[in-house]
């Protein structure tokens, strides 16, 4: 439609011609801060659970899948097909779907199932946030339609924070259709600004530690 | 000042529980800004706001480079992007695709861009559904209102209102605990996310390097929008550029404090494209509609094409004593506050409310506390300008010339000067108040004169003393 008015509005506008060359722009300048690992750990925790998310320290595999197991409680529930998952044996648990590539199946299981499980790609220990790229492995709706959510993160994929990830993936549209940063429980405040949980997406959080 | 803009005004100043509602709600985020900001939570916080400034002007410096790059970083990743000139032509292009796709009903989540463009009226008139899922907007769609702010659009609706308006639209039994009236909107709008076959956002950022979309939220309405329907279209100025996906350290940290005092918001999204071939869920089509409506011709003015750096934050709403009185509605356009007050005579013309550069006490709060450092009270100052040129080329300022124009010839002939005196003294009555209570009160003086009032002429003015010592 508009495409060449607007450019041309645009140009015209700045006095600029089609194609001319531009300045360097400002500098990128992304500083990581030296912070061990348990620090980072423990930030981490500490920020989720500011947000009244839930965390859990998993001393092995077979820990965290206890704890997920506690929090399902007998309760339906959808895994996603991130390996690790299947590396702590939550895919094997009873009443768990998983292993789903077909959208229209997952859309139907994901709006019905009490509980999401999936595995988080990084982990940012400053702001208490989880990275989740959108992939074969991992669906966009398990994170999002069922009103528990529960999230299993390597601890090496902690990183500082949002400096880091973004140094580490500068182009993270290389990757996936879909990076979504997920800090805390959904939230609302809009009426009459008192804090409700759990508006559209999850409103109760766990995030274990592996 | 228009008559409309006063009444407004006067409604606002004489409701008490509005009042308050609106001191309250913004207090509250001016405390949470404070505490988010504080020097050992976030040491580089005016770092960050004098680096946003930078690559935000050497963004709107290169627009045309950057939206050129950005559009083909979009459609290599299977995406469109539909340049529109104004507000017909996005709701023609969405009319259009929704017809050839059979649509039905659209989701919405929160997009300033489209309440500027009344998208939803436009797309009800031609019978396509657009719902809202952010749930302060959901509230003012059925109450056919227009966002009291920029991010707590219901900001001016007390519980109860929130009942009368479920109870009336939705027929549900009358609800007034918050937490339960949410339960109520979100097991509507879950059926409407599940139904849809299009779903609208706005965008926080656009990213050149990646084509990539950016959307912040608490809710998780704009993640359904844009992941359960099939259609997803997102619709941006074209001020909305940045030119790296790594540029986002920088205003992610901004934005989130600036708003509410979060770190960072609950979602962050940054989606590229439809779904990839291997993913499993996602829209199969992307769309990104980059609309102009006004905006090369703010970027056209040197000085004032910082208006177009703007966020969407808030925060100078929230710190304006001006819009702590007056509120969000009584704005004459989508946008309040001291930024509305600089968007709107620049997009509309600066006769679509005259009065507006004017309802500004240039206290300054709205610049130190802007994320990208725009001059806000310089340009209201050059707009007021803008203003009263604009008046003297029109009748009412011709009228005021006029005025001066007698007032100088009188000043110049004593003779002429002191009749007038005498004529005025015998005129006036001899007591006070008659200023305020004289016949021409309501004229074009009216407003200025009931504030003000003159002593009682003497019997015999200084000169005839002069005269007689």
């Amino acid at each position: 439609m508009s495409r060449e008015a607007v450019l041309h509005k645009v140009r015209t506008a700045l006095g600029r011609s089609a194609g001319q060359a531009i300045e360097k722009p400002p500098p990128v300048r992304l500083p990581i801060p030296e912070v061990g690992i348990e620090a980072r750990i423990q930030s981490f925790c500490e920020r989720i659970e500011a947000l009244a998310g839930k965390t859990h320290r998993a001393a092995s595999t077979a820990d965290a899948r206890e704890y997920v197991a506690r929090v399902i409680a007998g309760r339906s529930a959808v895994a996603s097909n991130a390996p690790i998952l299947r590396e702590c044996g939550i895919t094997l648990l009873p009443g768990v779907r998983t292993g789903i590539t077909d959208r229209n199946e997952l859309r139907a299981v994901c709006s019905t199932a009490v509980c999401g499980v999936s595995g988080a790609d990084y982990a940012l220990a400053d702001t208490g946030t989880l990275v989740m790229l959108s992939s074969r492995q991992e669906a966009r709706l398990i994170s999002l339609l069922p009103p528990v959510f529960m999230a299993l993160v390597a601890r090496e994929r902690l990183l500082t924070g949002l400096d880091e990830l973004l140094s580490i993936l500068p182009h993270p549209a290389e990757q996936t259709s879909s990076m979504v940063l997920i800090t805390g429980p959904s939230r609302t405040a809009d009426i009459e600004q008192i804090l409700v949980r759990g508006v559209h997406g999850p409103g109760e959080i766990h995030v274990v530690v592996v | 000042m228009s008559a409309a803009f006063e009444e407004k005004i006067h409604e606002t100043l004489a409701d008490p529980k509005l009042q308050l509602a609106i001191y309250k709600a913004t207090g509250r985020l001016v405390e949470e800004r404070r505490k988010s900001i504080e020097p050992d939570v976030c040491p580089d916080f005016q770092e960050l706001r004098t680096r946003a400034n930078a690559i935000k002007r050497h963004t709107i410096e290169h627009l045309d480079h950057y939206l050129e790059e950005f559009a083909r970083q979009v459609e290599a990743q299977g995406g469109k992007v539909i340049f529109c000139k104004d507000a017909e032509e996005v709701s023609d292009f969405v009319l259009s695709l929704a017809k050839e796709r059979r649509a039905e009903l659209i989701v919405k989540s929160k997009s300033m861009t489209t309440e500027e463009i009344d998208l939803n009226e436009r797309l009800e008139h031609h019978h396509l559904q657009s719902v809202e899922t952010d749930l302060g907007e959901y509230i003012i769609q059925l109450a056919h209102e227009r966002p009291y702010h920029i991010v707590a659009p219901a900001l001016h609706k007390t519980r109860e209102q929130v009942a009368d308006l479920l109870t009336d639209r939705l027929g549900v039994p009358r609800e007034t605990v918050i937490e339960k009236q949410t339960m109520i909107a979100r097991a509507v709008l879950r059926e409407k996310f599940l139904a849809a076959d299009i779903g609208i956002s706005g965008a926080n950022f656009l990213v050149a390097d990646s084509g990539a979309v950016v959307i912040v939220e608490n809710e998780g309405n704009a993640r359904l929008t844009t992941s359960a329907p099939k259609i997803h279209i997102a619709v941006a100025g074209i001020e909305k550029l940045i030119p790296r996906a790594q540029d986002l350290a920088v205003f992610l940290k901004l934005l989130g404090r600036s708003a509410t005092g979060q770190r960072l918001t609950v979602y962050t999204s940054f989606l590229s494209g439809p779904k990839r071939q291997d993913e499993i869920d996602g829209p199969d089509e992307f769309y990104v509609v980059l609309l102009d409506n006004g905006r090369t011709k703010v970027l056209a003015d040197r000085d004032k094409r910082q208006s177009l750096y703007c966020i969407r934050c808030g925060a100078c709403l929230n710190h304006c004593p001006v819009y702590r009185k007056i509120g969000g509605h009584s704005f004459p356009w989508v946008y309040s506050g001291p930024i509305g007050a600089i968007l709107t005579p620049q997009f509309l013309g600066v006769r679509h409310e005259p009065g507006l550069p004017f309802a500004s006490s240039l206290c300054g709060a709205c610049a130190e506390v802007c994320p990208v450092k725009i001059d806000i009270p310089r340009i209201l100052l050059e707009l007021r300008s803008e203003v009263k040129k604009a008046e003297a080329r029109d009748s009412a300022g011709r009228l005021e010339r006029l005025a001066f124009r007698i007032w100088a010839w009188v000043m110049r002939h004593p003779r002429v000067y002191e009749m007038a005196g005498m004529a005025a003294a015998s005129l006036a009555p001899s007591e006070s108040g008659w200023v305020r209570n004289a016949p021409f009160h309501g004229g074009p003086l009216g407003a200025w004169l009931s504030q003000r009032d003159l002593p009682p002429p003497p019997v015999r003015s200084f000169r005839q003393m002069w005269r007689e010592r």
